[in-house]
């Protein structure tokens, strides 16, 4: 069971994700630190480590769109969080998939901060609700590169069969 | 069944005869470009090679190219150190087509692929940033990428499991009225197809509007492609694109025009007629949230800003430098211009354009990403609203998330730092 711990709305944007005043810090141990930087209490709470790793950041249309900033990906891959979204930017879902962060796109997804949700593989069950809407499954390629640990096993394997 | 401009370019790269959208490849990469985000990249870069034996060495030095723009002259020491740590991997692999903090071939990656003729029609160009969209404009496919991505792509040289996108044909026609230009064109579209409109998709441009076009214009249009979401924005190439390539960016070879196959199948057409076109202005805290000007005319700005990659080119420059030639920026109100590259600051410091500027009260800023993204140069103050030819208002984009940025072309931007508000450029001035 998986616990709602940030709604958003839509067309949420990298800049806020990861402010660009940031992105001289890159190392995916560092990038944690400034996650929703601007949202200054969640910030707060991730920073005290009162967020557990599983939890649920919640939004609507377009999640991750503007920059290709990986920092994006990495700072909300670090604590743990799995994304769901009605839908993904491009680039951001790569990202995330390259990373191995979890990222559900759900395009009836509604849910409230608290909320307890149960992922099936292919919807999503809000136990708090009892809604339950559809997940968009990942294409088979972008579920093999998570399988195989994210892009970077997946080219060194790639590398070594040359 | 005939192919779109982005199935041709993917197919050949691929190897194929044909390919269609949905369909999984791995096209090789004729160009891959990064910025200071190389220090990531290098980063993951090393950690492909690590456990094996292999030695890091990237597939092809010469299809790489690496731009210092994001931080320029470096803001912090860590940036500094960042463009240390580019410099010596640069060095140690033979990377040539580099361009240093420098006022003689510096800039914005996004000016300096073309204006050094490093991307041809039909190329497949991939950059560590999302306005790598830009250079569709010359007839390539083009898209942003994240850093292990790139990571994976100088290692192997090709694109690991890209599926081909499907594409809208976006057909503009008729003339450009007066003091509307491609920006606005752009603004425009947005506002209609949304900022996910276009995602997983291609824009591709046709019409007579884009014919008559100059590539300036065409490269603001794919620049901001990527904020409909779109993977690419692709303008045939043709006569004004070689003309170009050639005279502009000193490429010798012979190139060939590129379009798309009579026959070949759209996902949808987007079809404006140009001609009753108002400026536009995209308001906070999103990109497709476009009003015409009439309607936001009057706002209050306390600063302005011209410049970037979508609006810092030489003709941007000079269309500003006409309006306000002889005028004064309001007082209270801060002119910021920053033009894309060394080579165009130099071509306007020439012309007279930089002079009239800055006589006019705009302070000129080095050729780079400035205050675009806020992280560097001209951050806003709480409350602050600016007024910016940049492609992005997002909240916090420039460094404040308590500020307000528009957006809007450099005919509107100029003509507002003479009133100090928000003012439609077709009223006044020559
Ligand atoms: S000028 Fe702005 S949009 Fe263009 S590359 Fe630089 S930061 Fe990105």
């Amino acid at each position: 069971m998986a616990r709602v711990v940030l709604i958003l709305g839509d067309d949420v944007s990298t800049d806020v994700i990861y402010p660009g005043r940031f992105m001289a810090t890159m190392l995916p141990t560092e990038t944690p630190a400034h996650a929703f930087a601007d949202e200054k209490e969640f910030n707060a709470k991730l920073a005290k480590k009162e967020i557990p790793p599983g939890s649920v950041i919640a939004a609507g249309r377009n999640f991750g769109c503007g920059s290709s900033r990986e920092q994006a990906a990495s700072c909300l891959k670090g604590p743990g969080f799995i994304v769901v979204a009605r839908s993904f930017a491009r680039i951001f879902r790569q990202n995330a998939v390259n990373l191995g962060l979890r990222t559900i796109a759900a395009p009836e997804f509604e849910a409230s901060v608290g909320d307890e949700l149960e992922f099936h593989p292919d919807e999503i069950v809000n136990r708090t609700s009892g809604r339950r809407c559809r997940i968009e499954p990942l294409s088979e390629t972008q579920q093999s590169m998570i399988e195989a640990g994210g892009l970077i096993p997946y080219t060194r394997k790639r590398l070594l069969a040359r | 069944m005939g192919m779109t401009i982005a199935e041709k370019i993917l197919a050949r790269a691929s190897g194929r005869a044909r390919v269609q959208p949905g369909e999984i490849v791995e096209p090789a990469v004729d160009l891959a470009m990064s910025h200071e985000n190389a220090a990531l990249v290098i980063n993951q870069f090393n950690e492909i090679h690590q456990g094996t034996d292999l030695s890091p060495k990237v597939w092809n030095p010469d299809r790489i190219a690496l731009i210092f723009d994001h931080r320029v002259p470096a803001e912090s020491f860590k940036t500094a150190n960042n463009q240390k740590k580019i410099r010596q991997f640069l060095a140690a692999q033979g990377i040539r087509k580099f361009h240093e903090i420098r006022g003689d071939e510096g800039g914005i990656c996004h000016q300096i692929l073309p204006e050094n003729g490093y991307v041809r029609p039909g190329y497949l160009v991939v950059g560590t940033d999302s306005h790598t969209t830009s250079h569709g404009a010359l007839g390539a496919f083009a898209m942003g990428i994240g850093a292990t991505e790139m990571a994976s792509i100088w290692a192997l040289g090709v694109v690991l499991n890209l599926e081909v996108p499907a594409t809208i044909r976006v057909h503009m026609h008729g003339r450009l009225p007066h003091r509307v230009y491609a920006k606005d064109l752009i603004l425009h579209l947005i506002g209609r197809v949304t900022a996910n409109g276009a995602t997983f998709k291609v824009l591709e441009f046709h019409g007579s509007t884009i014919e008559r076009m100059a590539l300036s214009g065409r490269l603001t249009l794919c620049n901001m492609s990527v904020e409909a979401g779109a993977t690419a924005g692709i303008v045939p190439a043709d006569q004004e694109t070689l003309r170009y390539l050639k005279q502009e960016a000193g490429v010798k070879e012979r190139l060939a025009p590129l379009d798309a196959d009579g026959d070949a199948v759209y996902d949808q057409t987007v079809d404006i007629d140009v001609a009753g076109l108002e400026p536009q202005i995209a308001c906070p805290h999103a990109v497709d949230n476009v009003k015409p000007v009439s309607e936001v005319a009057g706002k209050r700005l306390d600063q302005i800003v011209i410049g970037s990659c979508t609006n810092g080119r030489f003709d941007d420059l000079e269309i500003a430098a006409r309006i306000l030639r002889g005028k004064k920026v309001a007082p209270g109100v801060r002119l910021l211009v920053f033009p894309a590259s060394g080579r165009i600051y130099r071509r306007a410091m020439d012309e007279g354009v930089i002079q009239a500027l800055a006589r006019s009260g705009a302070v000129i800023m080095n050729s780079g990403c400035g205050c675009c993204l806020g992280v560097h140069q001209g951050a806003l103050a709480d409350g602050d609203v600016a007024l910016a030819t940049t492609n992005r208002n997002f909240k916090g984009r420039m460094g404040n998330p308590n500020a307000e940025v528009y957006l809007c072309s450099p005919a509107t931007a100029a003509m507002s730092a003479i009133s100090g508000r928000i003012t439609d450029p077709r009223k006044g001035g020559s």
